[in-house]
């Protein structure tokens, strides 16, 4: 990807029409970390491009003076698939929500992250269909009521974690609409990171589904109820910082520091590039009562990206062939001469 | 036993059918034929026609797989209605082809297999070798099985029966090359190539291709010898090409004479899958090829490619045209340049997934919601998909439109000799590319004769624009629910499409241009066959012509004219009148006779003929 000379500002990345979310939304925090964060990345603005496909999120690409593309319900991930594998100079977002992703262009997802294109997915995830107003999402927690639900959901959620794991997934991170910081530091790492790299955002549906997360990122409550994950870091939290993540047999479990025997040398160290996918599975699937919820990048490794591989194909079949031109194809193999 | 002195016919044309079991190499029998044809300097077409099943139960008839060769001196437009040569290697291949078979003709049997248990597997009831049915026919049984065995063992390199099995199919070649006084040597040059990292296998069917030649040369069941000679209207360089070949090609010459990559996004499908075998091929050629997972995703690439400033294309057959329709709407609105490839097969749903069909017309005119017009152009031979492919990128490119291309499973996997076109004189293409910081560039100004917007491409510098599926505003391209707005666009998408018909030629008359009784009109693949009709009908001195139709949607503007020129008009097709329905809906002041068939088969020359005589000699 190309650099930028000059050094961006949010402003570059403003447009002049107004945003279009309704007051308090969760989308208004991640745009403006989005715009804050890409001049930390250096990329060139010419180079940027978002796409998502339907719903609240997906107006993103609207609200951002970058080229665009506002797509099809569930299809952000293909289209962006074709325009990276055929344009890796570019530097690709998409924009998409939990309906989006998860239930209509789920089968897209998890190939998507299999093949580990070098896209950046945002995932706004407040738990509702928003833009339909008010019915469940495929991350809608088991016996939630809402408007296609009158008596409570029937099915288990997805993780978006979970699923990018199981499907081979190079880079996960979480962050929450709340915490500005902690969304930019992670979208910078985003764009970084070459491969597939999925964000999900726990984001508030201000009108249909308002303090969802509440429960976990509440100011007075967040300290012991999430865990922030850096790199090379013990994973401890609370407000003491007295508590710490162990395994325990197979599991993890949270634990007081100083009790039971457990010292600092138990708790375990995150190493976001570990190849072996089990204990970042098992952070992603950490959930509140039970354990604390993880915030950050939980994995981070290298793999080579589809569209290098298929550009090193190219350049590979090229060199080999001696077929340079439609002209010999068209006279290669078997031709007749009739006289 | 000496060699015969045997009479030698020349013939202007003769039809060939291998038939054998699924697993037999019939397709690459049938293959090796047309090559050797082809060399010879025969016209010719062919038509495999094999069963959906990849190996059914051995000498059953539901695993019978066929390969039809039409080979002549004289001109050869379709792989022929009827077999003057079968090769039945069991007895389900001779129950399967009895019907398609000329009456007098040559039957080539393998006797080995002609056996109780193999009745039973096909389902006979008596013998039919005992029981008449073959009467009139010129029956060879030649023990194909056993020759070819006791011949690989002579060689005594210690080869098993199944591996001397499939040495089978070059003992008929062998025949065959007798058969039409061919030079036996050309078989060689195949057998070589074919096998050429494994000698062995050179070695044993090369000594089963003699034998073949030698059996048919001393056995005096065979009587007589054909002769076609080489083609008399042809000259130039030729190739055989197949119709999913030739498309690939087309795409991959449009993108270069465009000066832009191409990009097929695809999921497999019969008949279809060939397109993408064979661009995956030609990385060489800046090809990217994307299997997706699904045919939805296989649009979506396609259309962020052609955002990205690629030639995007996705080829599917029926039930994919139908998964992609929402993506084809999109690609309307945004008005990006896309080459959707449908090759038709039977329907509705899983239908007859390796027959050809012209079902899918309406679904590609109409088939999405809202207002959606897109451009519908159909191939009419094997080779001429090349051009339409071509055609339907130079469309796409500078028109800024999707455009779907028809193709059907009898082009897609039918062969004819194919006259290599000079790519230098294809006309060019030019996409409405904009510069760099065109200070007057916005998304949706419009070029005021074709109608179309220009192509920004991400990366450009100074060209940042949001494009999607909402609405946008005339010019400016901002998301707009303004209801008169909706009103200009949805006519400017209407327009822009109407217009291309400044840009495509004028619809062809193949008989009496000034007009007169009869125009024949059809559309797409089944030309080799109402061409064909029409001329023998001309040849006996009828009053008959052909319109047959490339450019659907829209239709050439000398189309209504054209119709006024004749009495009586009949609209050929195979499904049950799409087309017809469609002229109708466009020019209804003509009443339109129709012909359809819908049996997985194309139309044969006979029928035809019989049903415009009918109509000719009405009074």
């Amino acid at each position: 990807m190309t650099q930028s000379n000059i050094k961006l500002t949010r402003a570059d990345f403003q447009i002049d029409g107004p945003v279009k979310w309704c007051a308090g939304c969760g989308g208004y925090p991640i745009l403006a970390a989005v715009q804050k964060a890409l001049p930390e990345t250096g990329i060139t603005k010419d180079n940027v491009v978002f796409i998502s496909g339907i719903g609240c999120s997906s107006r993103f690409p609207y609200y951002m003076k970058t080229y665009g593309f506002h797509t099809l319900h569930g299809r952000a991930l293909p289209i962006a698939s074709g325009l990276k594998s055929s344009r890796p100079d570019l530097s690709v977002w998409v924009a998409t929500g939990d309906g989006d992703s998860m239930a209509i262009g789920g089968n897209h997802f998890i190939h998507t992250i299999r093949r580990n294109l070098d896209l950046n997915i945002m995932i706004f995830n407040n738990q509702i269909y928003g833009l339909t107003k008010g019915q469940y999402s495929p991350t809608t927690p088991l016996g939630s009521i809402t408007k296609s639900s009158p008596y409570g959901t029937i099915e288990k959620p997805f993780q978006p974690g979970e699923l990018t794991m199981g499907a081979q997934g190079t880079f996960f991170a979480r962050v929450i609409d709340k915490e500005p910081k902690g969304m930019e530091r992670v979208f910078i790492n985003a764009a970084k990171h070459k491969g597939t790299s999925v964000i999900e955002i726990l984001q508030n549906c201000v009108i249909f589904n308002n303090d969802t997360h509440e429960m976990i990122v509440r100011k007075e409550v967040r300290d012991d109820r999430i865990i922030l994950l850096e790199h090379g870091k013990k994973m401890i939290f609370g407000k003491e910082k007295e508590k710490g993540l162990i395994i325990d047999g197979q599991e993890i479990k949270a634990v007081k520091i100083g009790e039971n025997g457990v010292t600092m040398d138990n708790v375990l160290v995150h190493d976001e590039t570990c190849k072996n996918p089990n204990i970042h599975y098992m952070l992603a699937r950490m959930t509140y009562p039970e354990l604390p919820v993880a915030i950050g990048v939980i994995r981070s490794v290298e793999q080579p990206t589809y569209e290098t591989l298929m550009a090193e194909q190219i350049e590979q079949v090229k060199k080999l062939s001696d077929i340079k031109s439609v002209k010999e194809l068209l006279y290669s193999g078997k031709t007749f001469e009739i006289k | 036993m000496g060699k015969n002195q045997k009479k030698v016919i020349e013939l202007e044309e003769v039809v060939v059918k291998f038939a054998g079991d699924s697993g037999d190499g019939m397709q690459l029998t049938g293959s090796q034929f047309s090559d050797a044809s082809a060399s010879f300097g025969n016209d010719l077409s062919t038509f495999p026609d094999y069963p959906s099943e990849i190996r059914a139960p051995q000498g059953t008839v539901a695993g019978v797989s066929g390969f039809q060769v039409h080979i002549g001196h004289k001109e050869v437009q379709t792989p022929g209605d009827l077999a003057d040569v079968l090769i039945a290697l069991n007895p389900a291949a001779l129950k399967t082809n009895m019907k398609w078979v000329k009456p007098g003709a040559t039957i080539i049997i393998d006797i080995d297999n002609f056996d109780n248990k193999h009745y039973k597997k096909a389902g006979f009831v008596e013998d039919p070798l005992h029981d008449n049915s073959l009467k009139g026919f010129n029956l060879i049984k030649a023990p194909i099985t056993s020759l070819s065995r006791a011949t690989v063992s002579s060689l005594e390199l210690g080869i098993d029966h199944k591996t001397a099995d499939k040495t089978r199919n070059q003992f008929v070649m062998g025949l065959l090359f007798w058969l039409f006084n061919r030079d036996v040597k050309r078989g060689e040059e195949f057998i070589s190539k074919k096998f050429v990292e494994k000698p062995i296998l050179v070695k044993i069917n090369l000594a089963v291709l003699y034998a073949g030649y030698n059996y048919a040369e001393t056995v005096e069941a065979i009587a007589t010898q054909f002769h076609v000679n080489p083609a008399k209207n042809k000259k130039g360089t030729f190739r055989q090409i197949t119709g999913n070949i030739a498309t690939a090609w087309g795409l991959i010459a449009g993108a270069e004479k465009a000066g832009v990559k191409l990009f097929l996004g695809s999921y497999p499908i019969t008949p279809a899958t060939e397109i993408l075998h064979e661009l995956s091929h030609h990385k060489n050629l800046d090809v990217r090829t994307f299997q997706a997972e699904d045919e939805i995703a296989g649009i979506c690439t396609a259309i962020g490619a052609s955002y990205g400033g690629s030639l995007g294309a996705t080829s599917t057959s029926g039930p994919g045209l139908a998964l992609k329709t929402e993506a084809a709407g999109l690609a309307v609105i945004t008005e990006l340049p896309l080459v959707i490839v449908n090759v038709q097969r039977g329907g509705p749903s899983t239908g007859l997934p390796t027959k050809t069909e012209q079902s899918d017309l309406m679904q590609a005119i109409h088939g999405r919601h809202g207002e959606c017009p897109l451009p519908v152009i159909a191939a009419s031979s094997p080779g001429n998909c090349f051009n339409f492919a071509y055609e339907a990128a130079k469309i796409a490119l500078e028109h800024m439109t999707p455009v779907i291309l028809l193709t059907d499973g009898y082009l897609a996997n039918g062969t004819e000799l194919w006259k290599i076109p000079d790519v230098d004189k294809m006309a060019e293409i030019h996409p409405p590319f904009v510069k760099d910081n065109d200070p007057d560039y916005q998304p949706y100004r419009r070029n005021p004769e074709t109608l179309s917007r220009s192509w920004a491409i991400p990366g450009q510098e100074g060209l940042q624009h949001r494009i999607g599926g909402l609405e946008k505003s005339d010019i400016y391209g901002d998301v707009s629910h303004d209801p008169y707005n909706h009103q200009v666009m949805t006519n400017y998408r209407a327009e822009k499409i109407k217009r291309i018909e400044n840009y495509i030629p004028e619809q062809k008359i193949h008989g009496d241009q000034e007009g007169g009784d009869l125009l024949v009109m059809g559309w797409g693949g089944t030309y080799g066959a109402l061409n064909m009709a029409v001329k023998e009908l001309r040849e006996d001195g009828y009053n008959i012509s052909l319109a047959q139709f490339n450019y659907i949607f829209p239709l050439p503007k000398n189309t209504e004219a054209l119709l006024c020129k004749f009495k009586k008009h009949i609209i050929c097709e195979l499904n049950l009148g799409q087309f017809a329905e469609y002229m109708r809906s466009q020019f209804p002041q003509f009443k339109y006779e129709q012909y359809n068939k819908v049996q997985g088969l194309p139309f044969f020359i006979k029928e035809l003929k019989n049903k415009f005589k009918e109509i000719l000699e009405e009074k």
